[in-house]
């Protein structure tokens, strides 16, 4: 397996153990929690499909940031996506979608998004839990782990350093020029870094603001959050940047050369530059 | 309780052959999950019955839910399910403004007991200004006033074995094929005796409208809208839900939705 056509060096250094078995099975562990999360989760919004900013959804007034819906347009019923009021016409993508025109589904999202592909808020709430609990619980494991072996200090937290290689390391993305090596770069810690430390907590602690029950405990969260409501709105908004984060990463991966990227992150091993070391 | 007993190894094991069971086989299996006694659906919902036993622990007893003031109410209390009956015995009891309306509280009660409307109002009311969050996903702020549930049962003295209370409704929710189904709903004892668990019949300094669960419905504020009944007409005590109706404690629990419904 030669890596040269994918890679912009051809100077290929030698194979070294770059990914523990624990970061390789949280990753895997994770993309797919947030697989069924993500589709699950578009199936409990398509049971309301708005979202608000306080404490409680406007009915009689409007707070509304995201309005989803079908609507009767003349002879034909169209798909409409509202945000902040301003009105798109999402026919066949979002309000109203299926495979041709005469099975249409009047939901928000379209049922290939949504796990079950039928509507059922009962079975998308169970397996919803399911994979929350799953990602929970393998993130504070994890979390505990890379502080005890150092992991985190020494992979994934920012130092002085990273920001001063930081306007380089734009230069370098930006030509696609990629630096194999045992080390991740500035770009890649501050995307790992975002999802492990804002946006998975957040994602936790949003999805708990909207338990009536955690509220009775933890009142002082849902007004961090700024109420019920708003904290669905930015539990959405964390699903939003993880899906943009999802794109990035596998672009990444295919510019960078998709094989050893691959190969690191299911045997561990990866093949570095033969210029490896610091002095870039 | 039984029902929510867990074997950690096992769970454990169940949840790790389930997920993988569950990536490997697609969407056909995906939606396999939908039928409430296949086995994929047993383990996840195992899961549910460790975020019950969580939110237990953290939740306790007599943890409050938050309250608001008059300032947040800004709308009429939005009524969601059935909003207007179509059973006979309750239309002719609305239509007499619910002057013959007897609440019966039975089954392992010491002291069974008939409450009139008269009987119910001139106990102690309790007001709440709290947030309604529905199984949807929406919230609405109101302000409900009435007895709490925790007075009546101290009247009818609830016998040792009783651990959950059932909240017969007098509306169909649904006629179909399969039969026709009044609504129902159970809370355990935690529950029954919080503080602000109360059986409303005002809201928003007027009685309780129809569309809202005329004349009485019951509030259980750290739950979601649908543990909390409307148009009930008994409560009964009962050491376990599962010879009532489909077994799981309410109208939408026997369709797949968690009996606890704190998140």
């Amino acid at each position: 397996m030669s890596d040269a056509a994918t890679d912009a060096k051809p100077a290929q250094g030698p194979l070294i153990y770059r990914q523990t078995r624990w970061t390789r099975a949280t990753h895997w562990i994770w993309a797919i929690s947030l697989f069924f999360l993500m589709m699950t989760g578009l199936q409990i919004f398509n049971a309301h499909p708005k979202l608000y900013f306080g404490h409680q959804s406007g009915f009689e007034y409007e707070n509304a940031f995201l309005d989803i819906g079908a609507k009767q347009s003349g002879n034909d019923v169209v798909g409409y996506t509202k945000i902040f009021g301003k009105e798109f016409d999402t026919t066949g993508y979002l309000g109203v979608s299926g495979p041709n025109s005469l099975s249409l589904n009047y939901q928000a999202f379209p049922a290939a998004l949504t796990i079950p592909s039928n509507r059922s808020l009962a079975t998308g709430r169970i397996i919803h839990f399911f994979f929350a609990w799953i990602l929970v619980s393998t993130l504070l494991v994890w979390a505990i782990a890379s502080i005890v072996t150092g992991h985190m200090r020494r992979d994934l937290v920012i130092t002085g350093a990273d920001l001063r290689n930081l306007p380089q390391d734009v230069k370098d993305h930006a030509r696609l020029r990629f630096h194999h090596t045992k080390e991740y770069n500035t770009l890649q810690k501050l995307a790992y870094a975002s999802v492990l430390f804002i946006a998975f907590p957040l994602m936790i602690l949003t999805g708990l603001s909207m338990s009536p029950n955690f509220n009775a405990s933890a009142p002082w969260l849902l007004d961090i959050f700024g109420g019920r409501q708003s904290a669905r709105t930015i539990h959405f908004l964390t699903m939003i940047f993880l899906i943009g984060f999802f794109v990035i990463h596998m672009l990444m991966i295919l510019a960078a050369g998709p094989i050893n990227e691959l190969r690191s992150i299911i045997t561990g091993w990866y093949r570095v530059d033969a210029q490896t070391g610091k002095d870039h | 309780m039984s029902k929510f007993q867990l074997n950690r190894r096992k769970f454990l094991t169940h949840a790790g052959l389930g997920a993988s069971a569950l990536t490997l086989a697609g969407c056909d299996v995906l939606d396999g999950l939908n039928t409430k006694d296949s086995a994929a659906r047993g383990v996840v919902e195992k899961a549910n019955n460790l975020t019950y036993r969580v939110q237990r622990l953290l939740g306790g007893g007599h943890t409050l839910a938050p309250e608001y003031t008059q300032a947040d109410i800004l709308q009429s209390q939005h009524p969601n399910g059935v909003t207007a009956p179509d059973d006979e015995d309750y239309k002719e009891m609305a239509a007499a403004s619910f002057a013959d309306y007897k609440l019966s509280v039975t089954g392992l009660v010491e002291k069974p007991l008939e409450l009139s409307r008269e009987n119910l109002m001139a106990m102690p009311a309790q007001t709440q200004i709290t947030r309604h969050d529905c199984v949807e996903g929406w919230s609405c702020i109101a302000k409900w006033t009435g007895p709490r549930l925790s007075q009546v049962l101290n009247e009818a003295k609830p016998k040792l074995e009783a651990s959950f209370v059932v909240f017969h409704c007098f509306d169909t929710i649904e006629k179909s094929l399969s039969g026709s189904f009044k609504y129902y709903e159970s809370i355990d004892l935690i529950d029954a005796y919080h503080p602000q668990t109360i059986l409303a019949y005002g809201l928003n300094d007027k009685p309780l409208p129809i569309e809202n669960g005329a004349p009485l419905r019951v509030r259980v504020e750290r739950q979601l809208g649908y543990k909390m009944a409307k148009y009930v007409h008994t409560i009964e005590l009962v050491a376990s839900f599962a010879d009532i109706e489909g077994g799981k404690g309410g109208y939408w629990e026997d369709n797949g939705y968690d009996w606890y419904g704190g998140i």
